[in-house]
């Protein structure tokens, strides 16, 4: 399989099978013609990037490949310059990041920050915000679930960086997500800690749609169907797991930025 | 069409001048993390002290702008130093210091100077009025417009040609990351209120031929310099000079023409801008 | 698991204001009680004590510092004037009308304040306070221009009742309308509380929950606004006179002071700092006339020195500080519970 250079203009044709494609435009998300420049360097270059209920998509890359700016370009967080976005059909470019969580779009953060002055139960309250009147039970299982019920009544400043990762975790899933968007969840993560997020990650229903962005390839491995490799802002490759993870030039890439992820942990 | 020359040169002038204690203002805020609302205090204390130490005579004008930004410069470095010990409380605190010292200021300028609006006395030559192709023109406003121009393209090739220049502009775009390459934010700070404190001197010492000083100076131009840094921000020189001649117009010739409508005209296309702008202003978070 | 855990944590905001009603209410008392100058001047403050209250609201709850609540203030207070010179005197209809203008006013200007953060707020709201001098000197047929309106009829509370004019009965009333709007905004925070706390403390996390967090502080603004305008009706009905410069930057200043002094995140807190402040500066203006900006500014600049956020907060510090003082002189070890901040 050749590699294309990846300064060609041609965009690398998507290997999603057409089908899935269809179908990702009536119960998905799906983004077309997204490009993100920031001040004249081009940070992502993607033709179209589709995702439908039950996919489990991961999409890798070196460092500084728009990994990140793709999942906030899909959250709404970042302004699309370009592109359309639609949702279940229904187009959402122009909506924000709040009106997009409702709409069923959760994601997690790249770093994880609390909610200053709230305890942990609380932040996962305020993340199931149309769950106003529901008891507390939905907090607590999610608590449990990620191994924070002991820490449910204490100040959310007061966990280390592994359990605020967990604590996102379960502030985002508490929105009930048809769409989860995840930002390099393993990041910094202790092997302790690294176990509990597989867990949780295959504890997610089969109708939720996942999209991970990762540099940690066990938690690819374990999680994703379908993998995207960016780079420099285009796509390079993609297809079904197995078939990318054994492909040599992505080796190569991961080999760079695992190593970067290696030496980046504390 | 000569009922508007002068007002217009005038508020080119003032506009020029706006934008240069305009850049301190935005300067402070960017690159020292102060929203200095005693900005406007500086501008005047600068003019009261240009328009007392101003005799008639020609060294007397050059000891009044040289004192008036030293005045200035002075009360920046008091403001970094009150502000100083706030540093870890954020903006808002800092933003308070500095509004109580300004209303210290104002009580105190006008203990010292009175309620009334001075102009300075300036030396014969430039009290007579020139005619440049058939149209009358004062040579005080010509001299201030002149030496408005001058400090405007200096400070534009200091900030865009030069090495210092580079690394002011970075620093107001990114307060932090200059830390890590060395610059010891501390000595940033200071430095940038002296100087936004030199520019708000210098200006108001400019600005008083045109529109004197009195009590409504300082929140005048506080007000009319925010205007200013809101609707130019920074990055573009020019945008700012834009937005500062459209100031410096619409206070005096609007201020003829529509006074009623004039306040309206500067606050609505500020928070017009406001409403409309993308990116967030320089050393504000989005 | 799926016990429901203790909260106890849940009534601290509340709790916290619970000392500022002691003297709250020595200060309306003793003014009641006694004769000529004091039952006036009490009740001229508590227009400002109201306003200051609405401040606290924007400053501390919605986290936008805002000198701009001077223009639902002064809605309020035209409104209430022009209803009285019109022949309508019923206070209840003022408070209404002028808490409808109020929250009118500050919904309209909040769609402009509440897309931004920290000082630029403070920046736009600068200059709201100064149009909302330069609005009333102009539109001389609502405000009489430079030389204000005076001579307002006194309000009736009920038909049929005499005009309030007497300066016991007025400071009453005044006093009843503050503590019950402070009263409202307390319990309205509180319920609001997590959310608030919440959103000012992670807005981006929040957002990304679903929480239309400029819808949330709009909403605050606008409400803050109804609180102002009523202060505005107060305005009126004690002072009975009103001039452009009652709701201009010097206002508005002594608001925001009011409500650094007493704790941006204490209503109650603000409306009794309001008092001290004011008591202050009618002390000094007797000895000292014509130096008020010096002695505001001085009060500005020690407040954010010696009481970072507030009398409320120092008084949590010093409550805190006192329990620590007796933890330490008890010889047995603290149960385990304890390790929970309270």
């Amino acid at each position: 399989m050749t590699t294309r250079h990846v300064d060609a203009v041609d965009h690398i044709p998507s290997r999603r099978d057409p089908a899935d494609i269809g179908r990702a435009h009536d119960t998905g998300l799906v983004a077309t013609g997204l490009y993100h420049a920031h001040q004249r360097l081009t940070v992502l270059d993607l033709d179209s990037f589709a995702i439908a209920p039950g996919d489990r998509h991961a999409v890798i890359g070196p460092n500084g490949a728009g990994k990140s700016t793709l999942l906030n370009l899909l959250a709404g967080s970042t302004r699309a310059q370009t592109g359309t976005i639609t949702y279940q059909g229904q187009t959402i470019t122009r909506r924000g990041a709040a009106w997009r969580a409702r709409a069923g779009i959760g994601r997690t953060f790249q770093h994880p920050t609390v909610y200053p002055g709230l305890t942990v139960l609380d932040c996962v309250r305020m993340g199931g915000w149309h769950h106003r009147r529901n008891p507390d039970r939905v907090p607590l299982e999610l608590l449990e679930l990620v191994g924070l019920t002991g820490h449910a009544d204490y100040p959310a400043t007061t966990l280390s960086h592994g359990h605020r990762r967990m604590l996102d975790l379960a502030v985002a899933l508490a929105g009930q997500p048809r769409v989860l968007l995840l930002d390099e969840p393993a990041a910094g993560l202790t092997d302790t800690d690294l176990t509990r997020l597989l867990d949780i990650l295959g504890t997610l229903p089969g109708w939720m749609a996942v999209i991970l962005v990762e540099h940690h390839m066990d938690v690819v491995a374990a999680l994703a169907d379908w993998i995207t490799v960016l780079h420099h802002g285009r796509r390079h490759l993609d297809g079904p797991a197995d078939h990318v993870r054994a492909d040599p030039t992505v080796r190569t890439l991961h080999l760079d930025s695992a190593e970067a992820g290696h030496a980046a942990r504390p | 069409m000569d009922t508007y020359l002068i007002p217009g040169l005038d508020g080119i002038a003032y506009g020029l001048l706006l934008a240069i204690a305009a850049a301190g203002l935005t300067l402070a805020f960017g690159a020292g993390g102060v929203l200095n609302l005693a900005h406007g205090t500086l501008i005047a204390a600068g003019g009261y002290v240009a328009a007392t130490t101003s005799t008639g005579t020609w060294p007397s004008l050059a000891a009044a702008v040289t004192a008036a930004t030293v005045v200035g410069a002075a009360g920046g470095g008091v403001l970094a130093a009150a502000t100083a010990r706030l540093r870890g409380r954020g903006h808002l605190d800092q933003a308070l210091l500095t509004f109580g010292i300004a209303l210290i200021g104002a009580d105190l300028l006008t203990t010292v100077f009175g309620a009334d609006i001075r102009r300075p006395r300036l030396p014969a030559a430039l009290d007579t009025t020139l005619t440049i192709a058939g149209h009358p023109y004062p040579a005080d406003r010509l001299a201030a417009l002149t030496a408005a121009v001058i400090i405007t393209t200096i400070g534009y090739a200091v900030l865009h040609r030069t090495r210092a220049g580079r690394l002011i502009r970075a620093t107001v775009d990114d307060r932090h990351m200059v830390a890590g390459i060395g610059v010891n934010p501390r000595a940033v700070d200071t430095t940038v209120l002296v100087v936004s404190g030199a520019l708000a001197g210098l200006a108001g010492a400019l600005c008083t031929p045109i529109l004197g000083v009195g009590p409504a100076t300082a929140p005048t131009t506080l007000l009319l310099s925010l205007v200013i840094v809101v609707c130019g921000g920074l990055g573009s020189v020019p945008g700012a000079v834009v937005a500062a001649i459209g100031v410096g117009l619409v206070q005096t010739i609007g201020v003829i023409t529509i006074p009623a409508l004039a306040p309206y005209l500067l606050l609505s296309a500020m928070a017009l801008l406001l409403l409309t702008r993308r990116r967030p202003l320089p050393g504000m978070p989005g | 698991m799926t016990a429901r855990l203790p909260l106890p944590h849940r009534w601290d905001d509340l709790r916290r204001w619970v000392p500022w009603l002691l003297p709250l209410g020595a200060a309306t008392t003793l003014a009641a009680a006694s004769d000529g100058y004091w039952p006036a001047t009490v009740a001229r403050m508590l227009p400002l004590a109201l306003l200051a209250v609405s401040v606290a609201t924007v400053t501390g709850a919605a986290g936008l510092p805002t000198l701009g609540q001077v223009a639902p203030y002064a809605a309020g207070a035209y409104t209430t004037a022009r209803l009285a010179m019109a022949g309508h005197t019923l206070a209840p209809v003022h408070l209404t009308a002028a808490a409808l203008a109020g929250a009118f006013t500050a919904g309209l200007l909040g769609m402009l304040l509440v897309r931004h953060r920290g000082t630029v707020v403070l920046m736009l709201s600068l200059a709201v306070a100064e149009l909302t001098t330069i609005t009333a000197t102009q539109w001389r047929t609502v405000s009489g221009g430079t030389d204000g309106l005076a001579g307002i009829p006194a309000p009736h509370l009920l038909p049929g009742t005499p005009p309030l004019t007497a300066d016991r009965p007025v400071l009453l009333y005044a006093t009843a309308v503050t503590v019950a709007a402070t009263a409202a905004t307390m319990l309205l925070l509180h319920r609001h509380h997590l959310l608030l706390t919440a959103v000012r403390g992670n807005e981006t996390r929040a957002a990304a929950s679903g929480h239309p967090v400029t819808t949330y502080l709009w909403l605050v603004h606008t409400g803050a606004g109804a609180i102002a305008g009523t202060a505005g009706a107060l305005l009126i009905h004690t002072h009975r006179w009103i001039t452009p410069a009652d709701v201009g930057f010097d206002t508005a200043a002594l608001a925001l002071l009011a409500a650094v002094i007493g704790g941006t995140h204490s209503p109650p807190g603000a409306a009794v700092a309001a008092v001290l402040v004011l008591g202050v500066r009618d002390v000094a203006a007797a000895d000292w006339p014509g130096h008020a900006p010096l002695l505001l500014g001085a009060l500005f600049v020690a407040a954010v020195y010696l009481l970072p956020g507030g009398l409320t907060a120092a008084l949590t510090r010093l409550r805190a500080e006192i329990r620590r003082v007796r933890a330490t002189r008890r010889p047995e070890p603290l149960p385990a519970a304890s390790r929970r901040t309270s």
